[in-house]
């Protein structure tokens, strides 16, 4: 008999649900006074180094109708390419930016808003730069186990092209979906759960 | 935010183990109607670990409220408290090494005694409680013990087939040390026949995996006369050591 390797297994997951509001953004669904305000819900401050930019994310169902009970968190390096957070081996990052931030997506409109800044490169394993882009964690009534993805942008062309993880994509065609696009200030990002769009979501 | 100024925790930088996606739910569940539409349907993209999935955001104690982990006075006129069961909820949480991951925020929200949110969207029967808000949030200490105090909610109904009814259970989200350890899921409660009978619940394939979400009474942390306690373990996604890994290509 071999000894055990003695592993546990991972807590299965289970969906956010609908109210899942009143636990991660009690003061959106009129849950005030238990936390002074929502976490995560703002991301920068006028000491924030980088460009400022804002994020128009929606997240749209098998039948193109945006989820207006869904939640997007992102996480994202500072401006230099730094990640604020222990595992970071490489330097400090920015003190003024946390790089994670929290939007529930409009119960009307479908629409999550972010004012964020660009971030800078991050080397992939073998040391090669990714291009910038910025992780995004989505979960809602009906999705079982958060979706996993990454939002690129539209005007780094030549860094996406040399992107290692853009270039794991087999079927080129769905390589768009991970690109927002740059409307002035602002880069806008459909998620798209299902069809012929389905965004390319990520087992790492 | 920045850590803990006081923060004495050795970083760890390794790969998270794979998910094990047999034991998860799968996307798509079709007896819990609103995964129909709401699943991807074609192959996830595997890649190993970079550095943007391996590090996460640290939340240090100093953001927490001296009534965060207390759902039964937290929404509660002064003097007030919430309806219901009273219990304590603890356990620890551990990664899939078995070992205690500290500083992880868990935030945690559920319906009240009568299995009513407060939230616009919920319409159920059961009346709101004026001192119950719904929502807590707590974080682990060095061994990854958390616990926290609040009423037990109720079972209810919910628009799925004509006569669903979810179990009593208690959401929780939690942050790991890295952005690929983030998880939601639902704590369920020991001898609950409604577990076995729900959509959401039987996405789960493995009993063992149910049984995983399901807290046990612990008569032993029980205050007497006061509270109740259940003991509920999370498990976080393991990593692998960093000591050998190559840097670059070709070492």
């Amino acid at each position: 008999m071999a000894q055990s390797l003695d592993r546990l297994k991972e807590s299965p997951s289970q969906t956010a649900g609908p109210y899942v509001h009143i636990g991660l953004t009690p003061n959106f669904c009129g849950i005030a006074g238990v936390y002074a305000s929502d976490l995560g819900a703002a991301m920068v401050n006028d000491k924030t180094k980088g460009e400022r930019i804002g994020l128009r994310v929606r997240v749209l169902d098998g039948t193109g109708t945006p989820l207006k009970d869904a939640l997007v968190e992102i996480w994202q390096a500072d401006a230099a390419g730094l990640y604020n957070s222990p595992a970071e081996m490489r330097g400090a990052a920015d003190p003024n930016f946390l790089g994670w931030g929290r939007c529930p997506t409009d119960m009307e409109t479908g629409l999550c808003a972010f004012e964020t800044i660009k971030p800078g490169r991050v080397p992939f394993r073998d040391g090669r730069l990714m291009a910038p882009h910025i992780t995004l964690w989505i979960v809602a009534r009906g999705i079982n186990l958060g979706l996993h993805t990454r939002l690129y942008f539209s005007d780094e062309e030549k860094a996406n092209a040399e992107d290692p993880i853009l270039a794991r994509i087999e079927h080129r065609v769905r390589v768009p979906t991970l690109i927002a696009e740059r409307q002035s200030d602002t880069y806008v990002f459909d998620v798209h759960l299902q069809g012929e769009k389905e965004t390319v979501f990520f087992d790492s | 935010m920045p850590a803990d100024p006081g923060s004495n925790l050795t970083p760890e930088t390794g790969a998270f183990f794979q998910r094990d996606r047999t034991w998860h739910p799968p996307a798509l569940t079709p007896n819990y109607k609103s995964s129909v539409l709401r699943s991807p349907q074609k192959a996830l993209l595997s890649f190993d670990n970079t550095l943007s999935e391996i590090a996460g955001p640290v939340f240090g104690h100093a953001m927490l409220g001296e009534l965060d982990a207390d759902l039964i006075h937290n929404f509660a006129r002064p003097g007030e408290s919430a309806i219901g069961e009273r219990i304590i909820v603890h356990g620890r949480v551990l990664d899939e090494r078995g070992v205690g991951v500290p500083g992880v925020l868990i935030e945690f929200w559920q319906a009240n005694a009568g299995g009513r949110y407060r939230h616009k969207k919920d319409g159920y029967l059961a009346p709101l409680d004026p001192n119950f808000g719904g929502c807590g949030r707590t974080i682990t200490g060095e061994d990854g013990f958390y616990a926290f105090r609040t009423v037990k909610p109720g079972p209810y109904p919910w628009p799925n087939g004509p006569n669903d009814w979810r179990p009593a259970h208690i959401h929780f989200s939690v942050f790991g040390h890295g952005f690929a350890q983030r998880l939601i899921t639902q704590m369920y409660f020991e001898g609950d026949p409604l577990i076995w009978k729900c959509p959401i619940v039987r996405g789960i394939a493995d009993r063992a995996a149910i049984e995983a979400l399901t807290a046990l009474l612990d008569t032993q942390a029980t205050i007497p006369m006061d509270a109740l306690a259940y003991k509920f373990d999370i498990v976080l996604r393991g990593r692998r050591s960093s000591l050998f890994e190559n840097r670059l290509e070709g070492n």
